[in-house]
């Protein structure tokens, strides 16, 4: 118990440290993510392993010897059995509202999209996505040939997709930037993101909308910012894109 | 079986309204529930064991076989094995006998309850031999559900008999525990089991009329041209998820509480100990009743909710870890300077300890908006989900059989292939739960069979994952035999073979004849369920 109250002392301290935690300059959610996800782990595996070692220790420790034995388990005086519910009751709080205001900060981060994001439209439909661009280009990728442009990005630039659904309810899903928003029709909703490096990546279906749901994914392509001024103009004039 | 003294006769059984026959018949039923969706289970481990069609016809068709699978998978082990195995085999055999009383308040609607609850299973097989066989998975979303041409009446029929039936059911046990109880017993004199199904019943009969709401509206749309869900015609897309859910969170508490129940009974028995802090374990549930119908947001923080709520419902959810918390200290305190022995009902609880754990734990980051803004709709939440209610509440029942099988068939079970068929499940649990952890975070989305898109590993955790599910197909057939096996064939139990305290052992026969008790049972204010050690 006493392992407890001192790991949940520090922990609540660390809702003090956060307080005092300046924002980063540039926001970047899947990196708050990853190290959310890292602090997340610890906190639930020092809460783990001090429940199961004194669960496990206690079923070895408390074995029956004797034929005929019984417990000798504890009859709490009312002010113990107040202080059994009462201090647990505030430690698991303090974890949860350190959990709660490190999670909220992210999220934040998740909503308030940079002004100088890129913004793309994205449409599903059962079971394709299409991209439309601020300049009128739309882009499609067909996930049984592996043809077509599907989603370009600039690198170091944030992008922010508009998304609205003609049909069912879809979610777009970026594992690599992770960030999903479902897409449905009558709303747009939206999410936003930053890519890092050049390269591909994939965005996939994760609300299930029937027969071809594993395959509504398409190909996501970070550029050069050069590189994607000129395929957006390419584009622009029906040329072949990258 | 149980009652009859006069051989087998059918219709004993179907015009029966004797509880403690009801509540086998609910065992059947669910335990046969359990083993077609288990069949399914296999089946889409086959397919997903690698990228492409394993066992579908082809990748273009190949959803229309792996969903209605999945559908009835998802469907059938809810509505069919955990609701009805908790609420319905273990609160019929076990309120009455806990608390004192010769049957349940109204014996005639409970056997009401039973046959609406196997039209139920009836209904839902028929999934699997109507031409247009249902694929709107166990939450039957809209705008798909409606548009698909899947059969959505057979869900939403098998959704209002089951829900019916436990609707009814609540209002039976519940007047039952509140008026039947047996003269001298008091509140705070309760088994952990009893309040474990009074906490349940209660969300079950406040939270269900609003799912069987929200399925008939579906039905509406789909059959009758109205548009409630309908965006397009002024309808809200977004108001059946919130129905659904307002229930389906509740819904889960309605098996974990029972099932914490369960546990607690063989804890306090096997360690023949008091219950470690037993009021703030009963504040706890209590609790939980109070806070599962404010956190339903938490299945819908990436869609397209107000980013108040999704905040919101963030803080709530996460405060569901204070009445859960102080359960599990009370049911690890439980241990506490106890005399254990082991035997196969403290196998599973001992097992039910890392379960609680895991399965618990992993629902944090879940719970947090962010978080599951990433982890949502991956295997992440699969094994999650599996963790707490595929393993640990499924593990509650299969206890709960072997704990109280010397009451409920007068034999004892073979422990010696009751221990195979647990160290087969056990291992077989993890193996498959585990790997499902690691590629969710890796971005492995749920209900899809093919994953050519992500790397090629997946494909690995994958074929791990479905040789455990196999390693716990052959542990449930030998379980499941074991208790046909003993039931004909175990040695004659005696009355209190684990030398409890609880009425269900020391006031009745075993199996415990009509009218359940020889003399009527009169408690006093000293008289504890968990009284070992006076
Ligand atoms: C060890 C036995 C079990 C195995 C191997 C198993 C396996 C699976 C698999 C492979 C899926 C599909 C995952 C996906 O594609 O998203 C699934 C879904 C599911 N399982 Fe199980 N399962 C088992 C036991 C249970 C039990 C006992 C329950 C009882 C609650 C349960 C409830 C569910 C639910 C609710 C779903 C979601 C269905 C949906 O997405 O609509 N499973 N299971
Ligand atoms: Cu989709
Ligand atoms: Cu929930």
């Amino acid at each position: 118990m006493k392992r407890v109250v001192s790991v949940m002392a520090m922990l609540g301290l660390g809702l003090t440290a956060l307080l005092a935690h300046a924002a980063a300059p540039v926001p970047d959610p899947a990196a708050s993510w990853n190290h959310l996800w890292r602090d997340v782990l610890i906190d639930l595996f020092i809460i783990g392993a001090v429940f199961l070692s004194a669960g496990l220790y206690w079923v070895f420790k408390y074995r029956a010897t004797r034929e005929g034995q019984v417990g000798e388990g504890p009859q709490l005086t009312k002010l113990a059995a107040i202080g059994f519910a009462v201090i647990p009751a505030f430690l698991f709080m303090a974890d949860d509202f350190y959990l709660a205001a490190k999670g909220w900060t992210v999220w934040n981060e998740y909503r308030n999209v940079p002004r100088n994001a890129v913004e793309v439209k994205v449409t599903g439909s059962m079971w394709t996505w299409s991209f439309e661009y601020e300049n009128g280009v739309t882009t499609i990728f067909d996930p049984d040939s592996k043809t077509g442009d599907g989603l370009v990005v600039p690198v170091g630039k944030p992008v922010v997709l508009r998304m609205n659904s003609v049909d069912v309810v879809h979610s777009f899903f970026l594992p690599e930037h992770r960030v999903k928003e479902d897409l449905m029709p009558g709303r747009v909703t939206y999410l936003w993101f930053q890519p890092k490096a050049v390269g591909e990546t994939i965005a996939t279906c994760a609300e299930y909308c029937g027969n071809r749901h594993s395959f509504m994914w398409t190909k996501v392509k970070a550029v050069p910012q050069a590189e994607f001024d000129q395929w957006l103009a390419n584009m622009k004039q029906g040329g072949k894109g990258a | 079986m149980s009652t009859a003294s006069s051989g087998f006769k059918l219709s004993e059984w179907i015009f029966t309204t004797d509880h403690k026959r009801i509540g086998i018949l609910y065992l059947i039923g669910s335990i046969a529930a359990f083993a077609v969706a288990g069949i399914m289970a296999l089946l889409i481990r086959i397919e997903q064991m690698s990228p492409g069609a394993t066992i579908v016809s082809d990748v273009y068709t190949g959803g229309e076989q792996y969903n209605v699978w999945l559908y009835f998978h998802g469907a059938a082990m809810i509505l069919g094995f955990l609701i009805p195995g908790l609420t319905g085999f273990a609160a019929n055999y076990l309120i009455p006998l806990m608390i004192g009383a010769k049957d349940v308040a109204f014996p005639r609607i409970n056997a009401l309850s039973v046959w609406l609850f196997w039209a139920g299973i009836v209904l839902a097989l028929l999934t699997f031999v109507v031409p247009d066989k249902p694929d709107v998975m166990w939450t039957g979303y809209p705008p798909y559900s409606i548009k698909t041409g899947g059969n959505l009446a057979l869900y939403v029929f098998t959704v209002h008999l089951i829900g019916f039936s436990s609707i009814l059911a609540s209002v039976n046990f519940l007047v039952t525990i509140i008026y039947m109880r047996a003269p001298g017993m008091g509140w705070m004199q309760l088994n952990m089991f009893i309040w474990g199904c009074f906490t349940a019943l209660i969300i079950q009969l406040v939270f269900v009329p609003v799912l069987a709401a929200a399925v008939t509206l579906l039905l509406f749309d789909r059959y009758l041209g109205t548009h409630f869900y309908d965006p397009a015609n002024g309808g809200d897309v977004l108001l059946y998820q919130n129905l659904f859910w307002f229930y389906s969170h509740p819904a889960v508490y309605v098996i974990f509480l029972p099932a914490m129940g369960i546990f607690y009974e063989i804890y306090a028995t096997m360690a023949k100990n008091r219950i470690f802090n037993y009021k703030a374990a009963v504040y706890g549930m209590i609790g939980i009743v109070l806070v599962s119908g404010e956190v339903w947001v938490h299945h819908l923080y990436y869609s397209g909710m107000p980013d108040w709520i999704r905040i919101g419902q963030m803080v709530t959810t996460l405060l569901i870890s204070v009445p859960v918390g102080l359960m599990t200290i009370s049911l690890f305190g439980t241990l506490y300077r106890g005399a254990i022995t082991f035997n196969i009902p403290m196998y599973y609880g001992v097992a039910a300890l890392y379960l609680l754990l895991i399965g618990g734990l992993t629902g944090i980051p879940l719970a947090m908006t962010v978080m599951s803004v990433h982890l949502g709709e991956t295997s992440f939440v699969h094994a999650h989900f599996h963790f707490i209610m595929g393993i640990f509440a499924a593990f509650s029942v299969f206890a709960a059989v072997d704990f109280w099988f010397p009451k409920i068939s007068g034999r004892m079970l073979h422990e010696g292939r009751a221990k195979i068929g647990f160290w087969l499940n056990f291992i077989g649990v993890n193996v498959t739960f585990w790997p499902l952890f690691i590629i969710g975070v890796d971005g492995m989305p749920r209900r899809y069979w093919d994953y050519s898109q992500f790397p090629a590993y997946f494909g690995n955790y994958h074929k791990v994952a479905t040789i455990g599910a196999f390693i716990v197909a052959t542990g449930m057939i030998i379980t499941i035999s074991n208790w046909l096996l003993s039931a004909v064939s175990g040695a004659k139990a005696s009355n209190n073979p684990w030398g409890s305290k609880s009425l269900e052992w020391t006031h009745t026969e075993t199996p415990p004849g009509p009218g359940n008790f020889p003399q009527d049972v009169v408690l006093d204010g000293n008289w504890s369920p968990y009284n070992y050690s006076k």
